[in-house]
């Protein structure tokens, strides 16, 4: 009755209860954690962690200083094999297959799961060249074809009406903003399946904040997408998956809409509404 | 007794700013409350000039709606509140719209208690009414006190009494059909009553919302529009 009665046209069907919650068991995995610990020297830093990264998702790391967000995502594409004395255990697979396993290539690795930190850090080369430079080493040298990549990805990163007319200028020269947006462009010009950003937008302004936060929706529709960020708000902003971890542990993880409004863990709740424990 | 720890942020001027506004809604609650109480008042003895400052005070619950949600604006803004926090705002908006349908019924009852004062009076004092009022004062205390405790168990049992309330107006409904029909003079104060009783029965489905947003806030369950049985089962499931 309701249903055809003045819905001026509405489909009153999709406004079912609760009806488009989402759930990671729905998802297509992506990468999955398989009770990954990791050691610094002695000290513990990842106490077993156990999740799975949803495919073509934005998933979020939110937790205090210190609970392990940014080391467990630099295992991801094994950053932390540059550290002296860091030890793992567990594995982490990469659609199934183990990437801690003997015999992975590590640069390949990382071309398949791209980083990008806080602070920008654009090479000392021109705007064309930083995003070409990892289409160089992948062995691109046609320059017709070149043009075409860099202009692509300057353009998936929304900054090429920006920088068309300046291409051969410094990187130096952009924005903090602009210049976040330009290495964003560098990660994916070589076409990653997987971006980390580690607290892309912590070092910019309220408005370069936001541009790259429209970005990281952008983004999703082609590539898994997992960001560290201390803030809660951005977190709730952009993504749809929410890991709260601390000291070394994962709490919760979950839907951010569930999250943010009804957590189901008292230790979430008391670190997204700032109270003490 | 406050299990959500809305006391507990880093921030000691969040705390106060939501003591506050929980002590704002609680004011206006009382305010409310006294207001259906004058109007019952006003009906049973005939009281126009009770019946009268009934109406001019309405003004004063409405004022205090639109300063509560000031709050709850400026919360939202500055605090982007989550979780329980998030879930205590919403609560609060609903809370105080009813409270203030609340206000307006007690205000309508108000106004028919100051016409009536004028008819002639029946045997009994309108006390079905007087009965009626009662109950749905009750309630919305329970209820409000519900809110302040944060008890969801207390917010389901109004939301029990609501059909109990629902049975009073139905045979208060018939009564006044009866002497209608029996004498066509008294049928325009018959009708008055017959507001009075309407209006006494929306008071107890506004205090039976007020309650569902208890629930939600505690348990982070919407329960508005499902059987009491089944906002029963949620509430033992979360």
């Amino acid at each position: 009755m309701i249903e055809q009665a003045r819905t001026h046209g509405i489909d009153v069907s999709a406004l079912k209860r609760g009806g488009e919650r989402r759930s990671l068991a729905s998802e297509e995995a992506c990468m999955q954690v398989q009770d990954m610990s990791l050691y610094y020297g002695e000290k513990r830093a990842l106490n077993g962690i156990s999740m799975t990264i949803p495919r073509q998702c934005v998933t979020a790391f939110i937790g205090p200083s210190g609970c392990g967000k940014s080391t467990l995502l630099r295992c991801f594409n094994r950053m932390n094999d540059l550290i002296d004395n860091v030890r793992t255990e567990g594995r982490i697979l990469l659609d199934g297959e183990d990437i801690y396993a003997r015999g992975v290539d590590v640069p390949i690795l990382r071309q398949r799961v791209g980083m990008v930190f806080q602070k920008p850090n654009p090479f000392p080369k021109s705007i064309f060249e930083n995003v070409a430079y990892g289409l160089r080493l992948k062995g691109m040298n046609n320059r017709r074809e070149l043009e075409e990549k860099v202009e692509w990805a300057l353009n998936a990163a929304a900054l090429w009406d920006e920088v068309k007319d300046r291409l051969h200028d410094s990187a130096f020269g952009l924005s903090g903003g602009q210049q976040q947006r330009l290495v964003i462009a560098r990660a994916i010009a070589i076409e990653p399946e997987v971006l980390l950003l580690d607290e892309p937008a912590s070092a910019l302004d309220p408005i370069s904040t936001l541009k790259i936060e429209e970005l990281i929706y952008e983004l999703k529709s082609d590539y898994t997408i997992v960001i560290v960020t201390h803030n809660m708000q951005q977190a709730a902003r952009v993504s749809d998956y929410t890991a709260f971890m601390y000291m070394g542990d994962l709490i919760e993880y979950g839907d951010t809409d569930t999250l943010f409004t009804k957590p189901r863990k008292k230790q979430t709740e008391d670190y997204i509404t700032g109270r003490y424990g | 007794m406050d299990k959500l720890n809305i006391d507990h942020h880093i921030s000691q001027r969040f705390n106060e700013e939501l003591e506050e506004i929980r002590n704002h809604v609680m004011t206006m609650g009382g305010m409310v409350e006294q207001q259906i109480a004058s109007a019952i008042e006003a009906l049973v003895e005939g009281d126009s000039e009770l019946g009268q400052r009934v109406v001019r005070d309405d003004h004063k619950v409405n004022n205090l709606e639109v300063r509560i949600d000031e709050e709850c604006n400026r919360i939202l803004a500055r605090r982007q509140p989550a979780a329980s926090d998030l879930r205590l705002i919403v609560a609060i908006m609903k809370t105080i719209t009813d409270l203030e349908r609340i206000g307006d019924e007690a205000e309508k009852i108000g106004f028919l208690a100051t016409r009536l004062a004028e008819a002639e009076r029946p045997g009994n004092a309108y006390s079905e009414l007087e009965h009626l009022g009662n109950h749905v004062r009750n309630m919305l205390r329970t209820a409000l006190d519900a809110f302040a405790r944060m008890n969801p168990d207390a917010a389901v049992e109004v939301a029990r009494e609501d059909s109990k309330v629902d049975r009073e107006y139905e045979a208060i409904i018939r009564q006044c059909i009866t002497f209608m029909m029996e004498d066509p003079r008294t049928i325009r104060r018959v009708l008055d009553m017959i507001w009075c009783a309407r209006a006494l029965e929306r008071i107890g489905d506004h205090a039976k919302n007020i309650c569902e947003y208890v629930i939600y806030l505690v348990h982070g369950k919407d329960v508005r529009h499902i059987d009491i049985e089944d906002v029963e089962r949620e509430i033992r499931d979360a």
